[in-house]
């Protein structure tokens, strides 16, 4: 990329709770138009930085700018550019599904026809359209969600920060929101996600990552870590002794795991090897796939995942 | 850059406010005329059955002019002010509570250009409208009774905002500092509720040693708003202290004024405390 324009840019960036340090100094930056996701274990410190973005959380030291503004002296600003979907549902259930928007608006400075126009659209949008004048506990976890969303679209937001936008939602719910995104990304809407699903952020990320206790450990696209940390595929056998040491023996350059009742063998170069190792353990359940993020994920914060 | 220096000194900054305030304000008006009718019903009512218990019941006992006027006449006023407390005490208690721990609705309007101390100011002025219109509702049916005889009581309402506020901001520094719901039993018995008695509401504090109308001018609040209350609906007022009528009035509104600025200020330099972490 030739000097792309980024968007936020954190050097140093630290949040301590009393002796807790949840965010460690960490760097990052992001351009515009990219969607990012952090990863992490629970208690990583993604929501903490999520929550540093938009002006929730003060830093305890270290430097925030989004699109220039400093986070600290700012926040007015960083909040008016800026939207959130938090990871708990604070939709107000004192109003109707409609009237959420409109009211949320409001803050934001919005005239009442303009309100109207994109909370239309946006109900359109997230096919909510039927549940318009529906009181929030009418609506289903799925729905709740992308009203989530769509109320955090409501200012017509540069950056989108989406903190586990798909916790607990059922497999319709998740993809109907994927879906979702990935508009919002073609639109050229930036986007940073929170998550602890793999699939998620390969499915939806051109960047990804991965924190463990307050640090960044690893960053980069999700097919370059997979390459670089676990290589093309991965060959999964039934765990003993013997398994082991002949597949040491057989494969002296792929890195093997042990994961509980399982043998994990990370391998560059996967020609031909199943067809081996099938040959010499006929009786053992052989099975053998792509390498994933989730892979990635395991082998660099040591399978603390909750 | 010293952001932890910079966290300390706000603490003890002057709140920052902007119109925003009002926009908090009209999210819980937009509430409250969603569900007006449900809203109006006790002010209405409770007012009547209090007049009928106390003024009626127990008033025809208490043969003696209470302050030159009827005891019915002289409970009237103590019942609007008992209004404004309730108004904004329960508004700033028990249903900010709600809004913010239960809904997370706070959280959700920080992320907003709506600061914290926005969120808390555009609170406390909105309990202070409950307290004004709860007040209003009381004032009418004492005037229905025929117990109003100044035209002054036509700044009952100005009065029962300030007032309001001061009981808005004294809530929300309950609110601020309650582990759970259940908590605000604690300040409702030990603080709402002495002073609903005690704060010459249903007797003359002129009947009590010198000494406890000095506390109770001290340290009730209610006392101030019962005392300016009384004047403005029927043009009296009690000599407490051996001061006199004039200056009682004078401190009142000194008094409702200072404690209202201090615990505006501390009510939102303690919720940004808990809000923000």
């Amino acid at each position: 990329m030739v000097s792309p324009n980024f968007l936020i840019k954190a050097s140093g960036l630290t949040k301590k709770f009393g002796d807790f340090t949840a965010v460690d100094s960490i760097n990052f930056e992001v351009y515009e138009g990219e969607c990012v996701g952090f990863l992490g274990p629970n208690g990583a410190g993604k929501t903490t930085t999520v929550r540093m973005l938009y002006c929730f959380s003060p830093l305890t030291a270290g430097n925030l700018t989004v699109a220039g503004f400093d986070v600290t002296t700012q926040a007015r600003q960083v909040k008016g550019i800026v939207g959130v979907s938090p990871q708990e549902d604070n939709l107000d259930p004192d109003f109707t599904v409609i009237k959420n928007l409109q009211v949320y608006a409001r803050y934001f400075d919005i005239t009442k026809n303009e309100a109207n126009m994109r909370a239309s659209k946006l109900l359109k949008f997230f096919n909510l359209e039927d549940k318009r004048d529906a009181p929030i506990n009418e609506l289903s976890g799925g729905m709740k969600r992308r009203l989530i969303i769509a109320r955090a679209l409501i200012n017509e937001p540069k950056i989108l920060l989406l903190d586990e936008p798909t916790t607990g939602l059922d497999p319709q719910g998740r993809h109907i929101v994927w879906d979702k995104i990935r508009i919002l990304r073609k639109q050229g809407v930036t986007i940073i996600l929170t998550t602890h699903y793999m699939d998620e952020a390969t499915a939806l990320c051109d960047r990804v990552l991965i924190m463990e206790n307050g640090k960044i450990i690893e960053k980069g696209t999700p097919q370059a870590l997979i390459r670089k940390h676990v290589g093309q595929a991965v060959l999964e056998v039934e765990y003993d002794e013997p398994v082991v040491s002949t597949l040491k023996v057989e494969l002296p350059d792929s890195e093997i795991e042990v994961l509980g009742e399982q043998v994990r063998v990370f391998l560059k170069q996967p020609h031909g090897v199943f067809e081996r190792v099938a040959k010499k353990f006929p009786s053992k359940t052989l099975t053998i796939r792509s390498a994933n993020l989730e892979d990635v994920f395991l082998k660099l914060t040591g399978r603390k995942l909750e | 850059m010293t952001s932890q220096q910079n966290e300390t000194t706000s603490r003890f900054k002057l709140p920052q406010l902007t119109y925003r305030v009002w926009k908090v304000w009209r999210r819980n008006f937009d509430v409250f005329l969603k569900t007006w009718r449900v809203n109006f019903l006790p002010s209405l009512l409770e007012p009547i059955l209090y007049l009928a218990a106390f003024g009626f019941g127990l008033g025809v006992l208490v043969t003696g002019a209470v302050e030159g006027g009827s005891y019915i006449q002289f409970i009237g006023s103590g019942l609007v002010a008992i209004a404004v407390m309730y108004g904004a005490f329960f508004e700033c208690t028990y249903a900010s509570f709600v809004r913010m721990y239960f809904q997370k609705t706070f959280d959700a309007i920080i992320a907003t250009p709506v600061s914290v101390e926005e969120v808390i100011a555009g609170e406390l002025l909105w309990g202070a409208t409950r307290a004004t219109i709860n007040a209003s509702i009381v004032l009418v049916v004492v005037a229905a009774f025929g117990l109003v005889s100044s035209l002054w009581a036509l700044l009952v309402p100005v009065l029962a905002f300030l007032g309001g506020l001061l009981f808005a901001a004294l809530a929300m520094c309950f609110t601020a500092i309650a582990p759970d719901i259940d908590f605000f039993n604690f300040p409702t018995f030990l603080f709402i509720t002495p002073m609903f008695l005690l704060s010459g509401t249903f007797f003359p504090l002129s009947l009590v040693p010198v000494p406890l109308q000095t506390i109770a001018f001290g340290a009730l609040p209610l006392t101030h708003i019962v005392s300016l209350t009384r004047k403005l609906v029927s043009g009296r007022t009690e000599t407490l202290m051996g001061l006199s009528p004039d200056l009682i009035l004078g401190l009142n509104v000194l008094w409702i004024v200072v404690v209202t600025l201090v615990f505006f200020v501390l009510a939102i330099i303690l919720m940004k405390k808990r809000l923000i972490k």
